[in-house]
């Protein structure tokens, strides 16, 4: 499964890329939305995990532009600002939401309901 | 004195006790002195007036029934001189016209006397005897019942008046007949310049009857009495016939006067008077003051009555209203600052929340990089042996781990607290929903000989509300009357009541250690705990008091330290429409 990490926390998506690589999954990693709408559009990704607020735009905006180039792709927001908004929109969007910290455990099983697997 | 005391606990003020004080957030407002000012302004206000009023009105009573006496008084006296002046000059008149008429050989024949003496009886009445007496005072000529021929009157007043004015009414004397009686004397002169006296002797009692047929009540009296004061006629009270009378004898006047006196026990009382034409005499009418004003004395007494009765209940309108009006002011007064106490509690839950979820927030993404991190080195010490041998390595990045897990808890229940959810209101039932979250408890109730009681009618109304949210709110003081129970067993009470205004109230009643006063007063703010270091968050009852809010409820704390707690949440029985409005924590 090829996975791709989305958040400006370098020191955060760069563990959590090698904590699922660890765990199997083929995870790549970005801290900026341009590398990340590059990347998704160039490499065929299963999944991306978005930060729901990066300082270029938000995870909603990355997802939309994503969704132009690979239109299967599962999403999964984090987010340390956690609200309602994040919740609405995270579940209107048929995207799961998580909030920071979490154990890997719990990402780790929201991505295989996502890729129904 | 203690009765009265008693009567105004009961009746005083609610405010009565209440000192003003300029202390942040006591009562400011001094409603004893606003009270009693109220109470003397509208009492001046109302009762002046109406004592003005009472004071004219009794002045112009009196003034008008003292005067309606002294006229009735003028005018008995008025009428029974008229009657008394009629009397004597009809019989005066009768004598003139027999001298007139008669020969004066007729007046000295004695048949001819008594034949004219009857007739005069029998014509006028009043007469006793008739006598003629020549120049030197002696009655030659007598007809009457006494022996009275050859009497010498020369000395007489009458005979001295006649000859000197040519008549004479007397006064009442006894005279050689030792008996009251009056004489009226008529001079007849001669042409040879010598002259007879025709003298007729008056019964007395036919002025006697004059007077006594006057409507009088029992203590008033009419007598004559003449110019020298003694009295002529029975007087019932104020003195003998012939003796002087004790009253004071008025001056002429020719009209009828009426003064006011004394009489000689010192009573007041009014004197009609009249001096009675051609006469020696003075009627006198004399009536007691006490007796010709009692229709007063009713009057006043009437007035006074309506005066007192007014005034109380002048007093106790005043004193209601004014107790009303303030009692009501003391109210509002009351309401506004609970009111204000709460908004204040409110904002500062609310700004308390905010600056705690904004805190969570940015907690967060460093605790997801120390998370990731540690677990990543974790993940990495696992791959290799040497280091999964080292447990204590281990254990300090669990300890880590767990720390990180701990903080992500606490910010998540911060968010929980500050973050705005949309409740689901549908019907619920209330026992059921208390029943599902007892159903947690039942072991540790069993294990901690905690014994539950629920009371909860059969009639309580279907609650429309958000299942969660009373589930929670329940599970809270629930979970917090167990921890305040000890381990030696207890006894918690979950009591349900319909409230009058549309509200449900549910009491949470445990008989634990208690809550001090100083507590209970924070005992809803965010991070304020009592339970130190068994690891409370002190957000449970921030959040339950969060929670009852956004369903349009309310919440309060009964607490002694020592005896137990109850938790009082008042939910509307239709939380339905209003959640919009609540904005609570966002």
């Amino acid at each position: 499964m090829k996975i791709l990490l989305v958040d400006d926390e370098e020191k955060f998506i760069s563990r959590l890329a090698e904590r699922l690589k660890l765990r199997g999954f083929d995870a790549d990693w970005t801290t900026t939305c341009d590398g990340a709408i590059l990347k998704a559009g160039t490499e065929k990704y299963d999944l991306a995990v978005l930060d729901v607020k990066m300082p270029c735009m938000s995870g909603i905006e990355i997802k939309k532009r994503i969704m132009q180039r690979a239109p299967n792709m599962k999403f999964i927001f984090v987010t340390g600002h956690g609200s309602e908004e994040d919740y609405d929109m995270g579940t209107k969007e048929g995207s799961f939401y998580i909030i920071k910290p979490f154990k890997i455990e719990t990402l780790v099983e929201k991505i295989e309901q996502a890729l129904n697997l | 004195m203690k009765k009265l005391q008693h009567l105004f606990a009961k009746i005083k003020p609610k405010f009565w006790d209440i000192r003003p004080s300029k202390a942040r957030d006591q009562i400011l407002f001094n409603y004893r002195k606003v009270w009693l000012i109220s109470i003397f302004m509208l009492t001046v206000v109302s009762l002046v007036p109406l004592i003005m009023f009472m004071i004219f009105n009794f002045r112009l009573a009196h003034e008008a029934i003292q005067e309606e006496n002294r006229m009735r008084t003028a005018r008995l006296t008025s009428n029974t001189r008229r009657t008394i002046a009629y009397f004597l000059e009809e019989r005066l008149d009768a004598l003139r016209f027999i001298i007139q008429e008669k020969p004066l050989r007729t007046l000295m024949n004695y048949e001819e006397l008594i034949y004219l003496l009857r007739n005069l009886q029998m014509g006028f009445g009043g007469y006793i005897d008739i006598g003629m007496i020549d120049s030197y005072g002696t009655q030659i000529n007598y007809a009457g019942p006494f022996d009275l021929q050859g009497k010498n009157y020369s000395n007489q007043h009458c005979f001295i008046r006649a000859v000197k004015d040519g008549a004479c009414v007397s006064d009442v004397f006894l005279g050689y007949r030792k008996l009251p009686h009056m004489i009226i004397a008529l001079k007849l002169p001669r042409q040879d310049g010598s002259f007879y006296i025709l003298r007729t002797t008056l019964d007395i009692q036919k002025l006697i009857q004059i007077l006594s047929s006057l409507e009088l009540s029992e203590n008033s009296d009419a007598f004559l009495c003449n110019l020298d004061g003694f009295i002529q006629t029975p007087s019932k009270y104020y003195g003998e016939i012939l003796k002087k009378v004790h009253l004071p004898i008025p001056k002429y006047s020719p009209h009828t006067q009426v003064i006011e006196a004394t009489d000689k026990t010192g009573n007041p009382i009014l004197i009609g008077y009249a001096y009675i034409q051609n006469s020696p005499f003075i009627l006198m009418l004399v009536k007691q003051s006490k007796e010709i004003m009692k229709g007063w004395y009713t009057l006043r007494d009437q007035m006074i009555w309506l005066f007192c009765g007014s005034s109380i209940i002048i007093l106790i309108v005043i004193f209601g209203m004014s107790t009303f009006m303030l009692d009501r002011v003391y109210d509002a007064d009351q309401t506004r600052l609970k009111a204000m106490e709460r908004l204040e509690g409110s904002s500062r839950l609310i700004s308390v929340g905010r600056l705690a979820a904004g805190v969570a927030h940015e907690i967060n993404n460093p605790l997801a990089v120390i998370n990731e991190n540690a677990g990543l080195l974790k993940d990495l010490f696992n791959l290799k042996k040497e280091y999964k041998r080292d447990e204590q390595m281990m254990e300090l990045i669990d300890a880590v781990l767990e720390s990180v897990e701990r903080c992500g808890e606490i910010t998540r229940q911060l968010l929980g607290f500050a973050r705005h959810f949309e409740p689901e209101v549908k019907p619920l039932q209330l026992k059921r929903v208390l029943s599902e979250v007892l159903s947690f408890h039942r072991k540790e109730a069993l294990y901690r000989n905690i014994s539950i009681n629920m009371d909860i009618p059969e009639d309580i109304p279907v609650i429309y509300s958000d299942h969660g949210s009373l589930q929670q709110i329940f599970l809270n003081l629930i979970n917090n009357a167990f921890q305040a129970m000890s381990d030696n067993g207890g006894r918690l009470d979950i009591i349900a009541n319909k409230q009058e205004n549309d509200t449900i109230a549910i009491s949470i009643r445990d008989n634990g250690c208690g809550i001090s006063s100083e507590d209970q007063k924070k005992i809803f703010e965010p991070f304020f705990t009592t339970k130190g270091l068994k690891g409370g968050t002190g957000l449970g009852l921030s959040i339950t008091y969060g929670l009852v809010r956004k369903l349009n409820g309310d919440i309060s704390v009964q607490s002694k330290n020592g005896e137990g707690t109850t938790f009082t949440v008042t939910l509307p029985i239709n939380s339905k429409g209003d959640f919009q409005n609540e904005n609570l924590a966002r």
